[in-house]
Order: C-alpha cells, then structure tokens, then sequence
C-alpha cells in the first residue's frame, strides 16, 4: 500500500462523481435536460485522453534522451490507454448526441449531415487515426532499439498532430458543442455553472488517475514479460 | 409566448420525480456496484503483478 494513495483518491473521486454527478442541482436546460450530466462522463474521457497522450509524449522524449527502455514500454501504454479513452469518449458522444443534436423537424439523414460536419468530430477522428498509426507504425519493426527510436519520434509527430486538429481548428469554426467558435469548451466558467464544476474537476482528476493505473500496469506487464524473453 | 416558456427554467422538464421518490438511488447503487467491480479487478491484477515482480 506504500505508493498507492493515488490509486485510492482516484477509487473516491470516482465515486464521489458517480453520487454527486446523479443528484447535485444543474441548470435546466430545455435542450439537454438531465443528460447535461453527461459532463462528468463523456467530457471527462477526452481530458483523460488528453492527459494520457501528453504523458506518452513526455516518455516519448525521455526515452529519445536516455534510451532507456522502460520509457519506450510506458510511452506506447499510456498512448493505448489513451485512444481507449478517446474511443469512449466517441461512443458515449454517438450516443448523447442520437438524444439531443438530432433534428426531429427534418429526416434522420438531414439530421446527421449537419452533425458529421461538426468540427469537433472531426478533429478527435484525425487525432484519433493518427494514434492509431502510431501502433501500427510500432508493430510493423521488429528490431527492438529501431522501433523504440522510431516510435518515439512518431509520437511527438502524433502529438504535435493534436494541437491543429483538436485544440485549434475545432475552436475556430463553429460548432454544435458549447464554446464553438468563441473559446474554450468546457472549462470556460461560463457554461458550466459553479455546481457542475464541483463535480467536474474532481471528476476529471479521478477518470485521469484510473486511466494512469490501468497505464501502470500494463506497463508492469510488458517489463516483466521483456524481461523474461530477454532471459 | 412560447419563448417565454423556456425562459422560466423551472417549467424544463427535467426528472424531478426520480428525485422524489428515490428511485435515483437504485441507479446509484447499480452505478457503484459495476465500479466496484471493475476497481475490485484491477486490485487483484495490481496484486498479482506485484507478486511477479517479487519472484524476480
């Protein structure tokens, strides 16, 4: 139990958001109505991506700088947690947008035209994809220092990938999300009121501390399994 | 008229009744328990890869 106190606080906020998420007061809003909760969940899997991928490109250079292989182990785990968070993220927003995007005045493929041109979606789709090369790009190299060395230099390319494509065009244009074109979603005080960001925040710090666990361990995983072949 | 309507924020529709009669707790306790389950799983694997690690 020595390093884990993290692992704990993360447990409790998890389940401090599960309670307070369900029954705190939020602002009622005639188009979401209750599903303005979603904020603590679908929200909360796109920071935890965030941070996840920002985590794997600082491995990422540690290893460049290094060349310690550990780096290169947990620079390519935290990257895959964090694509498991942006799946999430795409999946619970499919579904949240099927209950309050949807236009019941035109037909469903009306609907859905305007929603795929939603900038937002496609920015996380290319951010997305360019991760998804990364393992791919990975997998292809057999020799271990090579594709170390190369992985590490793709992931900072990756990352670098995500600053045009989810933190500045998306935020340019305008778009179904709050804080389309006149700043920054989600964290701007405006449009989420004080006692949803009670909730947020925590519930930020505890989705990302999961996902950083589930990191950790399958770091643990692959060391002990290089090591054995190593043998 | 209509907008109207939607400018008093208390005639939103919104679950109130879930609220009244308690019945949000069920989804509550249903929620915690597959956390509990999931976090429960990734105490055993901690623990476990922990004990390789030990064996080394």
């Amino acid at each position: 139990m020595r390093k884990s106190w993290w692992k704990i606080l993360g447990v409790l906020l998890l389940v401090y958001t599960f309670i307070a998420g369900l029954l705190i007061e939020v602002p009622r809003n005639p188009q979401l109505q209750e599903t303005i909760r979603n904020l603590f969940f679908h929200v909360c899997m796109w920071f935890g991506m965030m941070i996840l991928f920002i985590v794997s490109f600082v491995r990422a250079i540690m290893y460049l700088r290094t060349n310690k292989h550990i780096h290169d182990i947990a620079s390519r785990q935290y990257a895959g947690v964090g694509i498991l968070f942006g799946v999430l993220g795409y999946l619970t927003g499919a579904i949240w947008m099927s209950y309050t995007w949807i236009d019941s005045n035109k037909s469903i493929f009306n609907s859905f035209d305007t929603i795929a041109r939603e900038p937002k979606l496609i920015g996380a789709a290319i951010a997305l994809l360019v991760y998804a090369a990364y393992l791919v790009l990975r997998d292809s190299i057999q020799d271990i220092d090579k594709r170390a060395r190369i992985s590490a230099v793709y992931n900072i390319f990756a990352f670098a990938m995500l600053f045009p494509s989810i933190w500045i065009i998306p935020r340019l244009l305008d778009s179904l999300h709050p804080g389309g074109s006149e700043g920054n979603p989600a964290l701007d005080p405006g449009s989420a009121s004080a006692n949803m960001r009670l909730v947020f925040y925590p519930a930020i710090a505890g989705w990302t501390l999961i996902g950083v666990w589930i990191a950790t361990l399958k770091i643990r995983m692959k060391n002990l399994y290089e090591q054995k072949l190593s043998q | 008229m209509f907008f109207m309507f939607f400018a008093n924020a208390q005639d939103v529709k919104m679950s109130d009744m879930m609220k009244e009669n308690g019945k949000i707790y069920v989804v509550i306790a249903v929620m915690l328990t597959i956390l509990a389950g999931l976090v429960l799983y990734l105490i055993r694997l901690d623990r476990k890869i922990s004990k390789l690690e030990k064996n080394k």
